[in-house]
């Protein structure tokens, strides 16, 4: 067979055409005009023309997350480079597969503090799974194929492939992408089999269990998510997911506790600070789960799972560490516990059971119920009443509306729910929608932001309208940076410092500048109409809902504090005030 | 809290611009120590080279360094030969003594005992070419001190496991 000689520009959208990618999300500049002309002459890869490079990663990073494929991005060199780096770091955080190709100056300019240079694999090595600068044009398409597999296997993560522009108009092979394993990349996806049967062990003889999944499953597949759902009800047991875990597990089924963390549910904390052995997939000990480190499930025998060996004894030692895919995990579990068919000591489980209903008897999300101002709660409550039944997806940006979102919304199955966890990017959630409406045309897709942080991208109202894409915007908007409002009112004495935002603009008339459609409520007797009328206009939507201004976000592990030591609400007092010394210079 | 423990630590990375900046902003992005480090090519063939590299931590702490280190791509085998049991570990050092007289003398007599070698010399100087465990060549450069040391240069450790096993 010849092979096949090209332009690297040209070899570049063959080879994200043999990648199977449909469409990049990018924004072009000099160093990238080579690759601009080449989408211009084909139409297998569609280009999406983002307004700021930060928002292009975090719409790839949506359309990622809703549809399990690798995002793509292109972007300029220097500035354009530099813009994405914080849309990268959110995609390492949280184990998002992205291919993010960045323009370079051509090889005898770097170095040379040339226009729009940058360092680009200096600045992104530590926000990057891995990343390659292209200086040969006979590498290129092993370097992309490469990158993909990169991207997409183990822990996912991005990737980025600096491109000067000399190689994207030299001329070379292309290759089309090999099953070859690469030379020092394998990651360990098959877990250990005796490792696996001391699991099953452990879990059989529990008498207080609670599976605690994350995000990690979702990232597996939606096998992964089917084989944890049947092992979890084979037992019996609790189960808590995590804010990146939400979907994992069917949020309706009696055996879920909810959310876990910082601003999870009671009973669900309470049952990982009391739990005997915990069964952790695909989830991290992140701190905002753990809490308080010394504290955290002090009596339990701990299993882990998790693809990346790094994560394993990181924060937290663990009785069965198990490096491996979570649904290889899960199916080999399911395996020895279908073989070996254990007893479970079903009365404990029962007082288990019985335990957690009392603290479920909380009702930890309660809130005051009033006709007099919105609260943040009553929207999204009604919110997830008008959009249960629908084809929805959430994403959300970062603050107390996320918490709110995490808690209120509920999701039955995976990839429906898109928020910034890790990296906790104020600004995601407006460019992640827009990915998930292309991966998703005839979904209803909601960001539900907060005024504050949807002032962060809301120049991509203005791609919204380009491609007519009807993203409905859910703006619960209390004119404060509400966490910061919090935080301060609960460690600061209520000094507000700068988390008031005074001249905002008119959310409905900036929703009519960028040619959307702009409701407002202000309110309770408005909130249903409202939001009908949100999800009835197939256009654009930006959703003013003017919330109760100091409501603050419940339950909440106060910073330092342990999972047994939550706060209900309001006057749920602590001695000493809710934040101990230690506590305070935790973020 | 437990104990700090010191461990060498081998690894073998694809020869490739960059691969050092990626092991070195590890450790210093994650708060790692590192108490020395080394690096060159060792396997032309196959374009690798080997990092030797001494760091410390709590037990935990050196787990976590591994699996940090093996994380990276162009990574292909991390060794914690401090775990994994004999090993030699040599670091050569060039240590210059400026002096004369008894001093000059003395210096001289420290590098026979020492195994020094001298592999420069002026009327008033010496380099010493010294070759030993950490340990040793602490020992002969604090004796140097008082008799007119002027410059060290040292390579960091560089380790290999006892016995017929490959890496």
């Amino acid at each position: 067979m010849s092979v096949e000689r090209m332009a690297g520009a040209e070899m570049l959208i063959k080879a994200l055409g043999d990648q199977g990618v449909d469409v990049v999300f990018g924004y072009p500049g000099g160093a990238v005009l080579p690759i601009y002309d080449a989408i211009f002459k084909q139409n297998q890869v569609r280009h999406i023309l983002v307004r700021h490079e930060q928002a292009a990663v975090h719409a790839a990073e949506g359309y990622a997350r809703s549809t399990g494929k690798v995002g793509v991005v292109l972007v300029t060199s220097g500035p354009g480079a530099t813009n994405a780096v914080t849309g990268l770091t959110d995609a390492l955080m949280d184990s998002i597969p992205i291919v993010c190709l960045t323009g370079q100056v051509p090889t005898h300019l770097i170095g040379n503090d040339a226009f729009q240079e940058a360092d680009t694999t200096g600045i992104t090595r530590p926000c990057t799974k891995h990343n390659y600068l292209v200086k040969d044009v006979n590498d290129l398409s092993r370097v992309i194929h490469e990158a993909f597999y990169v991207a997409r296997t183990g822990r996912p993560g991005p990737v980025v492939i600096d491109l000067p522009k000399d190689i994207l108009f030299a001329n070379g092979p292309y290759s089309p992408p090999t099953a070859i394993a690469h030379k020092s990349y394998r990651p360990q996806t098959d877990p250990d089999k005796a490792k696996i049967e001391e699991a099953v062990e452990l879990i059989a003889n529990a008498k207080k269990p609670i599976f605690y999944g994350g995000g990690g499953i979702i990232n597996s597949g939606e096998k992964a998510c089917a084989l944890f759902q049947e092992f979890v009800k084979l037992t019996g047991y609790p189960c808590t997911l995590t804010l990146m875990g939400l979907g994992a597990y069917p949020a309706g089924d009696k055996q879920f506790l909810g959310m876990l963390g910082m601003h999870g549910m009671y009973e669900a904390n309470h049952a990982m600070h009391d739990c005997d052995v915990m069964v952790a997939i695909g989830s991290r000990f992140d701190d905002r789960v753990t809490g308080r480190l010394n504290a955290f499930a002090p009596n339990s025998k701990k299993i882990h799972i998790d693809i990346d060996p790094s994560s394993l004894n990181k924060n937290v030692r663990v009785d069965v560490p198990i490096v491996g895919d979570a649904g290889k995990a899960l199916e080999a579990m399911l395996e020895v516990w279908k073989s070996k068919k254990p007893k479970i000591d079903k009365p404990a489980l029962a007082e288990w059971w019985r335990q957690i209903d009392q603290w479920r008897s909380r009702d930890c999300l309660r809130y005051e119920k009033t006709d007099k101002v919105i609260k943040p709660q009553f929207a999204l409550e009604r919110l997830y009443a008008a959009t249960r039944n629908r084809d929805t997806y959430i994403t959300t940006e970062v603050g107390q509306h996320q918490m709110w979102a995490a808690q209120f919304m509920k999701f039955e199955e995976p990839k429906r729910w898109m928020t910034s966890g890790g990296l906790g990017t104020m600004g995601y959630g407006l460019p992640a929608a827009m990915g998930v409406q292309i991966a998703h045309p005839g979904a209803t897709v909601i960001d539900i932001a907060g005024e504050a942080s949807i002032l962060m991208n809301i120049q991509e109202l203005s791609t919204l309208a380009q491609y007519r894409l009807p993203v409905k915007v859910f703006i619960l908007n209390n004119q404060y940076m509400g966490m910061v409002r919090q935080w301060q009112e609960l460690m600061h004495g209520g000094r507000y410092a700068e988390s008031y935002t005074a001249s905002l603009p008119d959310f409905v008339k900036l929703a009519e500048a960028f040619g959307a459609v702009g409701l407002r409520a202000t309110k309770t007797s408005e909130v249903d109409d409202v939001i009908k009328e949100m999800l009835e206009t197939d256009r654009t939507v930006v959703v003013d809902m003017a919330v109760d201004q100091l409501e603050n976000c419940f339950p909440m592990i106060p910073s330092g504090a342990a999972h047994n030591e939550m706060l209900l609400g309001p006057s749920d007092k602590r001695e000493g005030g809710p934040v101990s010394e230690e506590g305070m210079v935790l973020v | 809290m437990s104990a700090i423990e010191k461990h060498t630590i081998a690894v073998l990375v694809d020869n490739e611009p960059g691969v050092l900046a990626r092991v070195i902003g590890l450790f210093s992005g994650r708060g790692y120590n590192i108490e020395s480090l080394t690096v060159a090519e060792v396997d032309r063939a196959n374009n690798l080279s080997r990092i030797t590299v001494v760091t410390s931590g709590t037990p935990m702490i050196i787990v976590q360094i591994k699996a940090q280190l093996s994380r990276l791509v162009p990574i292909h085998t991390v060794r914690d030969l401090t775990d994994e049991g004999p090993h030699v570990e040599r670091e050569l050092a060039l240590i210059k003594v400026v002096g004369t007289g008894e001093k000059r003398i003395e210096s001289l007599r420290l590098a026979d005992i020492f195994r020094a070698r001298v592999v420069d010399s002026t009327i008033d100087s010496f380099v010493f070419e010294m070759t030993g465990s950490t340990e040793k060549l602490n020992a002969f450069i604090n004796l140097m001190e008082p008799l007119g040391l002027a410059d060290v240069s040292r390579t960091g450790v560089v380790a290999i496991s006892r016995g017929s096993a490959k890496f």
